[in-house]
């Protein structure tokens, strides 16, 4: 048995088919992921992210220490705003992804659960010299309601404090309200919210949604959405033999008057040259997956992400290609070379296409 | 436990055979292996004409998850290949047993169907999977 979050029994009883996910019993799906897709593009879905961890970062030399440890830089947000930003080694591989919210006197971080272990280890190496201190936040349990509809159904179903502290967020704004973290964020490629709260309100959360109309979504949905709107997956797109200028991540440094883990390396990658990630789209019959190989007018390459596009009804996929490569490819199936185009993700942004060709 | 028609012949890799009166056979994936795959969004079909022996590889079904080779259950020739899967896939899912059925074999020798399992041997392995 994994971990559980505190609506295991919720997902349970509505037929989540449970899989093991990074050490943690969560649904795929509830019966059908491709419905669950549509649901999340066309109204709004939610998902229990409670596996995902919970960081805050408080202490006097908290934003000395982030701005030194996150390639990214805190600097640039005020509080009430949350970042995107790749954690590094000092090879300037990804150690990890995670977004960081400034509070009024904190940071708030939440990372992968795949890579808790190794990120906090990595946190408390790299805090030597920094005032700051370290907290696991397990009690926080965190749904992501997304989709168009997702934020006026978010307002329908919770209290008037909540619904107005969730009513007038901007992109990658949040607020606090109670105990309750409401952030306009998420990882669909649609409007919508996450929100961190206690374990023991996630259950009446949950349900207040459902009674609001909020379809139920599991994991599987979550990868196809992610994957539609260019989004990277840990330990697919990138992990740490890889820097965030081959994975498509180049827009979340910063090279300012700080040093920060990893920012030499990076600097001589830029240098020298690095190979690049790109979308891939195959309007052929055939599905793209993980590990294919990927011919390029300018060498080789694999696949990182791939799937079936349930929104635009073909293959699409993030591949990690030599640095030029442009127009037409091949993608290696099953020993067959099929034809693909490149093009620069996201393919898909509030319900529509939006992928350019390169 | 999901629906395992009895009068039908399955194979170990989830493939189930129907012996019809002319001495041809449907082949198709039991819903055991629809129910596995998840939502299905592409299924490679053999060309008819094409010759198998029992074991070999004669398609391919694709979910959004993950793709799954389909085995030939006895030897034969494919005489047919069910054609509205390739904008339907779906169907699979939805009637593994009838509409979601992927190609018809004239098959070399019924005997091969002993080899196969029963629907309660079938019905055996899956519990042992479990």
């Amino acid at each position: 048995m994994g971990h559980r979050t505190p609506l295991y029994d919720t997902h349970v009883a509505a037929n989540g088919k449970i899989v093991d996910f990074g050490g943690w019993d969560m649904p795929i799906h509830y019966g059908s992921q491709l419905e669950e897709h549509h649901q999340v593009r066309r109204d709004a879905g939610m998902f229990d992210v409670s596996h995902m961890t919970v960081v805050d970062v408080s202490g006097a030399g908290a934003e000395a220490y982030l701005r030194h440890l996150l390639a990214n830089d805190v600097a640039r947000i005020p509080v009430g705003k949350a970042l995107y930003s790749g954690m590094l080694n000092e090879n300037g591989g990804v150690i990890d992804d995670l977004i960081v919210y400034r509070r009024d006197n904190d940071f708030r971080l939440v990372v992968n659960c795949a890579t808790r272990e190794k990120d906090l280890d990595w946190l408390e190496k790299c805090a030597g010299g920094y005032a700051v201190d370290i907290h696991e936040r397990p009690e926080m349990a965190m749904i992501a309601v997304q989709g168009p509809n997702a934020r006026e159904k978010f307002a329908a179903a919770v209290s008037a404090a909540h619904a107005e502290a969730a009513a007038d967020l901007k992109i990658f704004g949040f607020a606090e309200a109670g105990d309750w973290m409401i952030a306009r964020t998420g990882y669909t490629g649609e409007d919508g919210v996450e929100v961190m709260l206690p374990n023991s309100q996630a259950v009446a959360l949950w349900s207040a949604l459902a009674d609001a109309g909020v379809a139920v979504c599991g994991l599987g949905a979550r990868d196809t959405l992610r994957l539609e709107a260019g989004m990277n997956l840990y330990g697919n797109d990138m992990d740490e033999s890889i820097s965030p200028l081959e994975a498509n991540m180049g827009w979340t440094l910063v090279f300012n008057e700080r040093e920060f883990i990893g920012r030499a390396a990076l600097e001589k990658l830029q240098a020298n040259g690095h190979a690049e990630l790109v979308g891939l789209v195959m309007t052929d019959k055939g599905v793209l997956r993980a590990h294919q190989k990927v011919i390029t007018d300018k060498g080789e390459g694999e696949i990182t992400s791939g799937t079936f596009s349930p929104t635009l009804g073909f293959a699409v996929a993030l591949a990690r290609v030599p640095a030029g490569s442009s127009g037409d490819a091949k993608v290696e199936i099953r020993n067959k070379q099929c034809p693909v185009k490149l093009v620069r993700p996201p393919f898909v942004r509030n319900g529509k296409q939006v992928f350019k060709e390169i | 436990m999901s629906n395992i028609p009895a009068e039908l012949r399955y194979a170990s890799s989830h493939e189930w055979i129907r012996l019809e009166d002319d001495g041809t056979a449907y082949v198709g994936i039991s819903e055991h292996a629809q129910e596995a795959m998840g939502d299905l969004v592409y299924v490679e079909l053999p060309e008819v004409g094409v010759t198998f022996a029992a074991g070999d590889e004669a398609g391919v079904v694709e979910s959004v998850k993950a793709a799954s080779d389909i085995y030939s259950p006895v030897t034969g020739e494919v005489v047919a290949v069910n054609e509205a899967l390739e904008d339907e896939p779906e169907l699979v899912n939805r009637d593994p047993y009838g509409d979601g059925w992927l190609f018809q074999l004239k098959i070399s020798d019924e005997a091969e169907l002993e080899n196969l399992l029963s629907a309660n041997d079938y019905a055996d392995t899956l519990e042992e999977d479990a």
